[in-house]
């Protein structure tokens, strides 16, 4: 039963996520991406660390989520299409938090106190390790350089957008 | 299997027995500002629904009810719906952790007066309070306007500011109580309320739950000379009444919080404990209204200033010097 919960949860992260990288509207990826961070705090609760999932909800979906939040509100939107009564529209969002809302409930029931439901995922710092830089370490590296694209990226954007000649001004 | 279903039923009377009281306390709040700002002003306040006005919030709840629900044209309209139920289900779940009276021995076992005795249950509070931002920013922005818009963003950086003052002014209290959960930290503060042992943590911890409910001196996000109503400008009917009794629970929860981390809980003379629940969390909402009839708004740069400039500072100084303290006594 809590492996099967993890790959549900597994499954809503990685689905909003995916979710919040093809939404159009800036502050509905925001949404989606707060979803998913909410599923990876489940996810942590039910590897058997209820402070982490606290800290996670407390800081990335309280306070570092918001602080993107802020800047996107700043940013002037696009209008809303009024096809948004639609069925398809509100359904997909509707089904992920509520079967997130679902398993959250099944968690806690089954294990209110989090006292390491999956025990067979237990790894010491040093098995991590060896795990994610011998076995993933492709990934890993190819994750580091995304990451810095994105931010050479984010650079050359904000580059070319500068007021760079008069005929702006005048 | 008998002993599970015991548990559940208890635990659903629990819930009934919380929501029920929290729920009618809010809308009797609310008629107790309005009595109290009243009196305060010089006037009577509402007093034409039943005895005493006391019926005010029934006739208030049905009057939302027949209201239209309007819904601006450009509004992103699934945002728009959906934020008024963020800000109420945030304050609606705090009560899930908070002991309200002292374990309760009946044929034989001991119940624990609150739903569910998280251990990491301030951290939870914490968290539900960061996430009532996302409410309040939602609403502002999905109305598409601007005043709502900067009545979101206001709200927003002042919650931002001011949760991390009362995240600071927390931490004294845990190192003392060695402990996340409510329980512990109640059951520490047997003999001596936090906030004697406290003092400044106390303080901090007061304003900043002022400002964090948005409420007067701190109510930038919904001055009305400047900002019309806020982030609630365009909504209507039961969706501004969804806005408007998260406010009120939002107060008995901080009045909650304030008399679990700072005032001793349940702990108390005589009385039964549920009684100086109530007694304490109500007496810390009449301050609240009693600030409100008292002291004007301050100006948005002296609000932010206070809570970064001083409020922080304060609080850092704090838990360095309670550190200290407790390091020295051992």
């Amino acid at each position: 039963m809590p492996t099967l919960l993890f790959y549900i949860l597994a499954a809503i992260t990685l689905l909003s996520t995916v979710l919040c990288l093809t939404r159009k509207n800036p502050v509905h990826a925001v949404l989606y991406l707060v979803h998913a961070l909410f599923a990876l705090a489940l996810l942590y609760f039910l590897l058997g660390a209820p402070l982490l999932a606290a800290w996670q909800i407390i800081l990335y979906a309280g306070a570092i989520m918001v602080l993107f939040l802020f800047i996107i509100m700043l940013v002037e939107s696009p209008v809303a299409d009024q096809s948004s009564r639609r069925l398809s529209r509100w359904l997909p969002p509707a089904a992920l938090s509520g079967s997130l809302l679902v398993c959250g409930g099944a968690l806690i029931v089954m294990d209110p106190a989090a006292t390491a439901v999956i025990s067979s995922y237990w790894l010491t710092p040093r098995d991590f390790g060896c795990a994610l830089f011998e076995h993933y370490g492709l990934a890993v590296e190819i994750i580091s350089l995304i990451l810095l694209f994105a931010a050479v990226g984010a650079f050359h954007l904000g580059r070319r957008y500068r007021p760079n000649s008069k005929e702006d001004v005048s | 299997m008998n002993d599970v279903l015991l548990t559940f039923i208890l635990i659903v009377i629990k819930l009934g027995l919380v929501l029920g009281t929290v729920l009618s306390l809010a809308a009797y709040m609310v008629l107790a500002e309005r009595k109290i700002l009243g009196r305060m002003q010089m006037r009577h306040g509402p007093n034409r629904v039943g005895p005493f006005g006391l019926l005010q919030p029934l006739a208030d709840l049905i009057k939302l009810l027949c209201k239209e629900d309007l819904i601006p044209e450009r509004a992103d309209r699934w945002v728009f719906m959906l934020a008024p139920a963020i800000s109420t289900i945030t304050a609606l779940l705090a009560f899930a952790v908070i002991p309200f009276a002292a374990p309760l021995h009946l044929f034989g076992r001991t119940i624990p007066m609150v739903i569910c005795d998280l251990n990491v249950g301030l951290l939870y509070l914490l968290a539900l309070s960061s996430l009532a931002v996302y409410g309040v920013a939602l609403g502002g922005w999905a109305s598409q306007s601007k005043y709502s818009l900067l009545g979101g963003l206001r709200a927003m950086a002042q919650m931002i500011s001011y949760e991390l003052a009362m995240g600071l002014a927390i931490v004294p209290v845990v190192m003392s109580s060695q402990s996340f959960s409510l329980t512990a930290i109640i059951a520490a503060q047997q003999t001596l309320p936090n906030a004697i042992r406290h003092p400044l943590a106390f303080l901090i911890f007061v304003i900043a739950i002022m400002a964090e409910s948005k409420r007067t001196p701190f109510d930038m996000p919904e001055a009305e000379n400047e900002l019309v109503a806020g982030f609630h400008t365009e909504y209507s009917g039961m969706r501004f009444g969804m806005f408007f009794v998260g406010e009120y629970l939002n107060l008995i929860v901080l009045g909650a919080m304030l008399t679990v981390l700072f005032l001793g809980g349940w702990h108390g003379p005589l009385l039964p404990s549920v009684c100086w629940f109530l007694i304490k969390v109500l007496g810390v909402a009449f301050f609240f209204i009693w600030v409100r009839g008292t002291m004007p708004r301050l100006r948005y740069d002296q609000l932010m200033a206070f809570g970064w400039k001083i409020l922080v500072p304060l609080g850092l100084l704090n838990i360095l010097v309670t550190a200290a303290w407790l390091l020295w006594r051992g």
